[in-house]
């Protein structure tokens, strides 16, 4: 089980609170996670990775681990961390506006 | 016993306000989608209990938001158990993907140089006149996109981006967005839309094709003033019953066509300034129509701190202030392009909405005005709806 932390205006839009878990089959990667929980929250779709590039939309990052994974490309294996549960794949709103 | 609902988009949430035919009395809701900005809300002609709804955000995009009861409750369309399973099994949740048709091609970035054509949000939606199922979306950067299954997926009607002008096509300081959208009440395939900073344009066969109609405009920040395309149209409004006279608020200049936009004229007449960013027409009166002077496109509120209304009742030319309830002194909003609007009650009501958070109401066609609300957040658009 994947633990996947959103900030809040996914969270509301998702109608869940609190941390989510999703299900990921074989390697854990940024691209697997999401790909997981836009399947379980389609409504998800498009607020983090665009339409159609899947591109991560730019004022958006993911960290785990204490690590900033927002540039490593999609298919990245991630931390065994991430993969067991132990710490969460967090996606975070940069901070914007002062 | 009739009465109106008021549907207003924020900067950080969208309100409803509503009141009996007397317009004296508010209930306004608690912020729906607390913390996004809301483009526009606007409910279908056909349906009023259906409601369609912008919600955006620079982190997380476009949403696109329904309610089927009048408002008082919404989702994103298509996310219904059985919707969100394609025939190939792949989970949908399709209902804010706006992607262009083909390879999107370029348009004039600031500079003058090429920039690529971006989706960034939806400014207007504008629900079918005779199918609660369909709607258009007006988009930034500028193209049309429609939807015939209530809002669960988009289809550009990229005739309109792909017209041979469009790499000629210019943000104005909002973004480069479609923000109106009019549908001839007489011929559903005949369009009217703006553009800032494109101009205006009509389609006489759906949205298939489209034509610059911006015959008559001056625009002096152009090389050339009165080129085909290229001008800061803020807004145009038409009555129902006169589809083939149109108003315009451009960036300076009221205009005024007769003939379904192929050429346009000046009415700006004796206002104050002729700066500004809504119009609206009176429900029941189709020479009666309403701008708000702006200083200048340098200093976006109004002259000496005064909010006034102005009103001509010979469709142009020759106006007159509406000041009573309004601020006259120390006041320093704006009111932006989607922000006014009517009812179709006896009495026409007229209603705007200000950058500072202030909603007004006039039920008497603008003789007297006050207040729904004044401390919402940035007002960014006004819609109303007559209900029965």
């Amino acid at each position: 089980m994947i633990r996947v932390q959103l900030p809040y205006h996914l969270r509301t839009l998702a109608k869940v609170e609190g941390e989510v878990e999703v299900e990921v089959e074989g390697v854990v990667t940024q691209r697997s996670i999401l790909d997981a929980l836009e399947s379980k929250y389609p409504v998800l779709r498009g607020t983090i990775r665009n339409h159609g590039s899947v591109d991560r939309r730019p004022w958006l990052r993911f960290f785990a681990c204490g690590q900033d994974l927002s540039h490593d490309p999609p298919g990245t294996v991630l931390p065994e961390a991430v993969a067991n549960g132990t710490e969460p794949f967090i996606v975070l709103g940069a901070i914007a506006g002062g | 016993m009739s009465g109106v609902r008021v549907l207003i988009g924020t900067r950080k949430g969208a309100f409803i306000a509503t009141s009996d035919e007397k317009r004296e009395k508010w209930d306004i809701s608690e912020p729906l989608f607390a913390g996004w900005e809301m483009y526009h809300l606007k409910g279908s002609p056909v349906d009023p209990d259906r409601i369609y709804a912008s919600q955006s955000s620079g982190w997380f995009g476009q949403v696109i938001q329904r309610s089927d009861d009048g408002g008082k409750t919404w989702a994103t369309p298509g996310s219904k158990p059985e919707d969100l399973v394609s025939p190939q099994g792949w989970p949908q949740g399709e209902s804010n993907k706006f992607v262009y048709d083909g390879t999107p091609g370029t348009h004039q970035w600031y500079d003058g140089t090429q920039h690529p054509w971006e989706f960034k949000r939806v400014w207007h939606l504008e629900p079918s006149l005779s199918d609660p199922d369909t709607v258009y979306a007006g988009v930034e950067d500028a193209a049309m996109f429609k939807s015939t299954d209530a809002g669960k997926t988009w289809k550009e009607l990229s005739g309109l981006r792909c017209h041979e002008s469009g790499p000629k096509w210019q943000p104005g300081a909002g973004g480069m967005c479609l923000h109106t959208i009019l549908i001839d009440p007489a011929n559903h395939n005949r369009m009217f839309i703006a553009i800032s900073a494109a101009g205006a344009f009509r389609t006489d066969d759906g949205g298939e094709t489209w034509k610059p109609i911006n015959r008559g405009l001056k625009s002096q920040f152009m090389p050339d003033p009165e080129a085909e395309t290229g001008h800061c149209v803020h807004r145009i409004a038409f009555h129902p019953s006169k589809p083939d006279t149109l108003f315009m608020q451009k960036h300076w200049d009221v205009m005024r066509s007769d003939d379904a936009g192929d050429n346009w004229h000046e009415v700006s007449g004796n206002l104050p300034t002729d700066f500004g960013f809504p119009i609206d027409v009176h429900a029941h009166e189709p020479e009666t129509i309403y701008v708000v002077p702006i200083k200048s496109d340098s200093e976006h509120f109004p002259i000496d701190g005064k909010l006034q209304v102005w009103r001509s009742r010979t469709g142009g030319n020759e106006w007159e202030a509406l000041t009573k309830g309004l601020p006259q002194g120390n006041c320093y909003v704006n009111v932006l392009r989607d922000c006014m609007a009517v009812d179709t009650l006896d009495s026409c009501g007229v209603y705007f909405g200000t950058t500072g958070g202030q909603v007004f109401v006039s039920a008497d066609s603008g003789d007297s005005w006050s207040a729904i609300a004044e401390h919402l957040p940035a007002v960014t658009s006004v819609e109303v709806q007559t209900l029965s």
